[in-house]
């Protein structure tokens, strides 16, 4: 790849400018024996020098190649007749799609017509252009400020402070991604469900009890509007979570109780480990698991009994994902139990308390801010989680209680409306991303909610 | 007693009284927690030993032993061992010779149909592979072993029942004679299956492998540290050790806290909108898979790098400051070597982490079936849960067995990755 | 009732404390027992304890102690930190069992039981011999929950009414009735230091023990609070058998009757408060009480 050569260029550069800047530095007070003389020791005046040859050429290069394929696809489709540049932006986005392909050697799908092979040649001469531009311009930039860095170097200049506040700059520059990444998640989501709620009024999205976003591909075919209530979406989200939890937070919470509180030093040692691996297990096995395990078996001990369910029952989805939970739980629980003052346990079992009335009404009363946030946590958990769900519960979107039933839940609709073939502005892929601004909103509130009992929690026993 | 006053003796008696029931509650409640504990590891065993059970047999491939005829006028009847002709011949034709001549009994085109169908396709690649390598075999016999059908691996690894009858079992009569026939003669067994490791994906259970997989999730991972490890360290150095306290700073941390629970289906949805439609990026690269897991790994980098920096004494930095370091020497000399063990293992667990995640994957597109195996980070790749996830949803049986055994691969690299964490938290555990 | 054995084994051995040098028995009318100078014995024993010793791991921390705590007597006992004074107190309602590393041997009796017998069961003799902590520890429920706890938890009355006397009793016992009366279902831990540490008595003498614990009950407390307390404790003495560690000298000499002064896990000297702070007759003890160290 060549732009991974410019850039190794560049190091070598940079490394050229340390050398230079630290010679420099030291040849102006006349050899190492000078260096007291120098403001910061020769080093710096080398990594500051370096910082003028690399730092303005990597932010061009950066800007370079991240717009660069917006503009020659731009200049592409100017050049393109008028016939085809009057495309939906979809049929537009795949005629783009050829061309590159076809510039790149790869097999194109259809006939190659001789516009295409035209425009994938001028599309393989802008990019030559390209790359061309930007190494003359990346390099130049680069030894202008090697020389202006070089130049700069004098007994007296503080170098040391220079390349300090650009660390620091550095620094802060990183510490700003999560900011980015969070505005990132709202932005993109909230443009595309904006949209969305262009083609669906929000109102029937956020009360409509009918979910079925199978849209025609033509726009006269049968049926071509689909239904995008969400309430049966959330019912079955919720469904799987409240069995997740059934199942997590009895286990998690006792098991928690019984190691911190009962079980001997050894048996903790090995048992809280091997507990833990429950926790690092990938959730695509958690999947296969309930899908190719738990399900059929459930089914068939259903049918034993005579009940009738479903082979993607919302049981057995449940089930496994409170599996799941259950290391998260217990380690929540863990740690604020452990918060709980041993005074606390000291006063109940000095008055003639058994170890579980302690347990059961002193500590777990003074506890209970800190489980019932750490639930929440696990609850939001339970909502987000995709992969458990996307192989073991269903597809069609039933509004039921019934955990022998199949039911489906947000993440599965939002991973079945984007892989796959999609076009962009149809509302099935909007949909996804009105479903993905749902999600985030509710376990952000959940999340801030609970992060904030627990740290509250923290503090009243600190 | 000695001088027992009216309402103390009321008092142990009452005591007294309840004292069995309280007991009885006691040991209740310490047989649920202790049952508790006890569900939870049988969870974590029946895991285990489901999955092994269903995948060990994947790392052997049943083989027939075959005699096989390089015949010149199938594979090169010009003799002019050009390579596109040697590339293009019909080598399955040769497999089918070789079976004919094992049973010249066999008529009619369905009873061939199904003798064809023992050995794999694969058969015919292995054979043109040979060719290929040393055109000097045309002409020559051979006898190989060469990789037969998924329903007859099945057979012979026991997952198909022979007793069953005929109409419940993917194997007719005709074929299960056929293999118990090969059976007696020795000519065919279970060998090591190499080209699960190495192999790309495929239509045919017997040929897929993880290969492309493994190296599809290298890459992903290699883009992922890169990106992730130094952001990570950087904002906890700045938040740490040079942030002032005031609301941006909190605004950070609120963030990043939140960041750590957002589904991580969502950050899948923010690469898709951002880095593919909006950067345009190629769809399916592990260069944005990599991205898309950076952005999910760095809270838990972040927190872990937090943590291992205020483990470091004031002291140390009090030390540095007092003989004229700057703040920028202190913490690069001092208190970020001390702080690194505890760094790196943050990251090798947000690494292990980023190795399991799926989701996110599935909506940039890493769900595709490619064959090949991907060369570097721009090329379209599937990592291996995503590979688990595609297998699972596979309607053949034996597609079962390589699942099992692709998370068997995949939960070995992620114990792999723990006990390093844990090898190096105790070796460079320091108590201040 | 609880189950006495007759002859109970002294667990195990015991062993003479030699006195290391530094000590100085100097008084040779006192009745020196395992070293200790004075009178270890009380006329009227409640708790008596007999040569014990208690380790934490293999690190010796109570040397020989034997000791008397009388009926209705505040017995103070004194010493500088880290002296195992606290220690001693929490052998006395086996407090210490809590602790996974501390181990006890010797013989500590509760009126005829043996309290270390492998057959006794820790849940009565605590609430026999109630304990009272150094920093107030009031359960975060309400006044009348955290009264209510240990009548409750016991089972010691039957109705409402009952349970509503009980607390009511305890807390005027520990001189908090009328500071709470009207806010019963109010947090304990709202309270103010001296309130919280008068609620944990009350707690504590709701269950009406026959001896009470106290393990520096006022170390926590500003002056106005201390006096309260210690006032309390002087009421509380006609119907309780209560034993009090203390670091302060000036509270020892108010409070008590009977004064114990230990030195470095050994019981040093024992004697009428009076006498120990006016006639100390062993030289540490002295040197401790005129303040050469503490």
């Amino acid at each position: 790849m060549s732009n991974t050569l410019l850039i190794l260029i560049l190091l070598g550069l940079m490394a050229l400018a340390y050398r230079l800047g630290m010679r420099r530095s030291q040849r102006l007070v006349g050899g190492p024996g000078g260096v007291r003389d120098l403001h910061s020791l020769p080093s710096y005046y080398g990594f500051f020098t370096a910082i003028w040859c690399g730092l303005p050429a990597l932010l061009v290069l950066f800007l370079w190649v991240s717009l660069q394929s917006g503009v020659i696809r731009d200049l592409v489709i100017a050049d393109l007749p008028e016939a085809v540049r009057a495309l939906p932006p979809a049929q537009l986005g795949l005629v783009i799609n050829d061309i590159q392909n076809l510039a790149q050697g790869n097999i194109v799908s259809g006939e190659v017509s001789l516009e295409m092979e035209r425009a994938a040649a001028h599309y393989q001469r802008l990019r030559q252009t390209s790359f061309a531009a930007s190494v003359v311009v990346v390099l130049s930039l680069a030894l202008l400020g090697l020389s202006v860095g070089w130049r700069l170097v004098s007994p007296t200049f503080r170098a040391r402070n220079r390349v300090e506040s650009v660390i620091k700059w550095l620094l802060v520059g990183c510490s700003t991604i999560a900011i980015f990444t969070t505005l990132g998640i709202v932005l993109s989501v909230l443009f595309e469900s904006i949209r969305f709620f262009e083609m669906v009024p929000i109102g029937e999205f956020l009360f409509g009890l009918d979910w079925s976003p199978q849209m025609a591909i033509r726009e006269d075919q049968v049926g071509s509007s689909g239904a995008f209530g969400v309430i049966p979406l959330f019912a079955g989200t919720l469904l799987i979570a409240l069995i997740a939890m059934l199942v997590a937070v009895p286990i998690g919470l006792m098991s928690a109780i019984y190691l911190s509180e009962y079980a001997g030093a050894r048996f903790r040692a090995w048992a809280k480990p091997l507990l833990e691996i429950l926790a690092g297990i990938p959730t695509v096995v958690y999947g296969f698991f309930a899908a190719l395990t738990v399900a059929p078996f459930i089914r068939d001990n259903g049918a034993l009994l005579g009940l009738d369910v479903s082979s993607e029952s919302a049981l057995a989805a449940g089930l496994v994902m409170g599996i799941m939970i259950i290391p998260f739980i217990s380690s929540l629980s863990d740690d604020v139990i452990n918060a709980v003052p041993q005074s606390m346990r000291d006063a109940s079992l000095g008055i003639g308390a058994t170890h579980s009335e302690t347990v059961r009404k002193v500590i777990l009363p003074a506890a209970l801010p800190g489980i019932v946030g750490g639930i929440l946590l696990a609850v939001s958990r339970a909502i987000g989680e995709t992969m458990i769900v996307v192989m073991a519960a269903g597809l069609s979107a039933n509004l039921t209680a019934n955990p022998l039933q199949s039911v489906t839940t947000v993440t599965v609709q939002i991973v079945t409306l984007l892989v796959g073939d999609q076009e962009f502005d149809s509302p099935k892929t909007l949909a996804a991303f009105a479903l993905g601004l749902l999600l985030f909103l509710i376990t952000l509130v959940l999340n801030v909610v609970a992060l904030h009992v627990v740290r509250k929690y923290r503090e009243a026993y600190e | 007693m000695n001088k027992p006053a009216v309402d103390q003796i009321r008092t142990i008696d009452r005591v007294n009284a309840t004292l069995k029931q309280r007991y009885n509650r006691e040991r209740r409640f310490r047989r649920f927690g202790l049952a508790a504990v006890i569900l939870g590891l049988l969870f974590v065993a029946l895991m285990f030993l489901n999955i092994i059970s269903h995948g060990y047999s994947a790392f052997y491939q049943t083989r027939i032993l075959l005699d096989i005829e390089y015949r010149q006028e199938v594979i090169d009847p010009a003799g002019a061992r050009d390579p596109a002709t040697l590339s293009a011949a019909d080598y399955a034709a040769l497999v089918k010779t070789a079976l004919r001549t094992l049973y010249p009994e066999v008529k009619g085109r369905g009873e061939k149909r199904e003798l064809y169908g023992m050995v794999s396709s694969g058969a015919a690649l292995v054979l043109r592979q040979r060719v290929m390598s040393d055109p000097e075999l045309i002409g020559s016999r051979q006898t190989l072993w060469l990789p037969a059908d998924d329903d007859i691996d099945m057979l012979v690894k026991g997952r198909i029942d022979r007793n069953a009858p005929e109409s419940e079992r993917r194997i007719k009569n005709r074929v299960l004679a056929w293999v118990e026939q090969l059976e007696a003669r020795g000519a065919i067994e279970k060998q090591f299956n190499l080209g699960f490791l190495t192999g790309g994906d495929s239509r045919e259970p017997e040929l897929a492998g993880i290969g492309g997989a493994v190296m599809g999730s290298l890459y992903t991972l290699i883009v992922t540290l890169l990106l992730s490890f130094p952001i990570g360290v950087a904002t906890a150095l700045y938040l740490e050790e040079f942030a002032p306290r005031n609301r941006w700073t909190d605004l950070v941390e609120v963030n990043i806290n939140n960041l750590a629970a957002v589904p991580s289906i969502v950050f899948g949805l923010l690469g898709l909108a951002v880095f593919i439609n909006f950067f345009g990026l190629p769809r399916s690269a592990p260069l944005v898979g990599g991205m898309v897991l950076t952005l999910m790994t760095l809270p838990t980098i972040i927190i872990a790098s937090r943590a291992a920096l205020k483990a470091v004494p004031p002291s140390i930095r009090e030390a540095a400051l007092g003989i004229g370091a700057s703040r920028t020497q202190t913490v690069f000399h001092h208190v970020l070597p001390l702080a690194m063990p505890g760094m790196l293992t943050g990251t090798i667990i947000g690494m292990a982490q980023a190795l399991g995640e799926t989701a996110p994957l599935l909506m940039i597109g890493m769900v595709a079936f490619i064959v090949d195996i991907p060369g570097g980070a721009m090329d379209p790749a599937t990592v291996l849960p995503v590979q688990i996830f595609l297998w699972a949803d596979s309607p053949e049986r034996a597609f079962m067995e390589k699942t099992s055994a692709a998370i068997m691969v995949l939960l070995g690299f992620l114990i792999l990755m723990n006990v390093i964490a844990v090898i190096l938290r105790k070796r460079f555990e320091r108590r201040w | 009732m609880l189950s006495i054995t007759p002859d109970t084994v002294v667990l195990g051995t015991a062993r003479k404390s030699v006195i290391t040098a530094g000590f100085s028995p100097v008084a040779d009318d006192a009745r020196a027992i395992n070293g200790t100078v004075g009178d270890i014995t009380s006329a009227d024993p409640r708790m008596t304890a007999r040569n014990v010793n208690v380790y934490y791991g293999d690190k010796l921390a109570i040397n020989n102690v034997s000791l008397d705590i009388g009926v209705n007597e505040v017995i103070a006992m004194i010493g500088p930190s880290g002296c195992g004074k606290s220690t001693f107190l929490r052998c006395l309602n086996r407090m210490n069992d809590t602790i996974d590393i501390c181990r006890v041997e010797g013989e500590i009796r509760l009126d005829d039981q043996d309290i270390y017998d492998s057959g006794l069961d820790v849940v009565p003799l605590r609430a026999q011999v109630g304990m009272v902590f150094q920093k107030p520890n009031p359960f975060p429920k309400s006044i009348y929950d955290n009264v209510a706890y240990g009548p409750r938890i016991h089972g010691l009355t039957s109705n409402k009414n009952d349970l509503d006397e009980v607390v009511e009793q305890a807390l005027l016992k520990a001189g908090l009735w009328d500071e709470v009366k009207d806010r019963l279902d109010e947090v304990g831990t709202g309270l103010s230091g001296g309130q919280q540490q008068r609620l944990c008595i009350a707690r504590t003498i709701a269950v009406a023990p026959e001896v009470i614990l106290m393990d520096e009950p006022c170390s926590a407390l500003d002056p106005i609070a201390t006096a309260r307390i210690e006032e309390l404790i002087d009421e509380l003495r006609e119907q309780y058998t209560i034993a009090i560690v203390t670091h302060s000298m000036q509270q020892a000499a108010r409070v008590s009757q009977r004064t114990a002064y230990f030195h470095l896990g050994e019981l040093v000297e024992v004697g009428k408060t009076d006498d120990i702070f006016t006639t100390p007759r062993h030289r540490l003890t002295e040197d401790y009480i005129t303040g050469r160290f503490g």
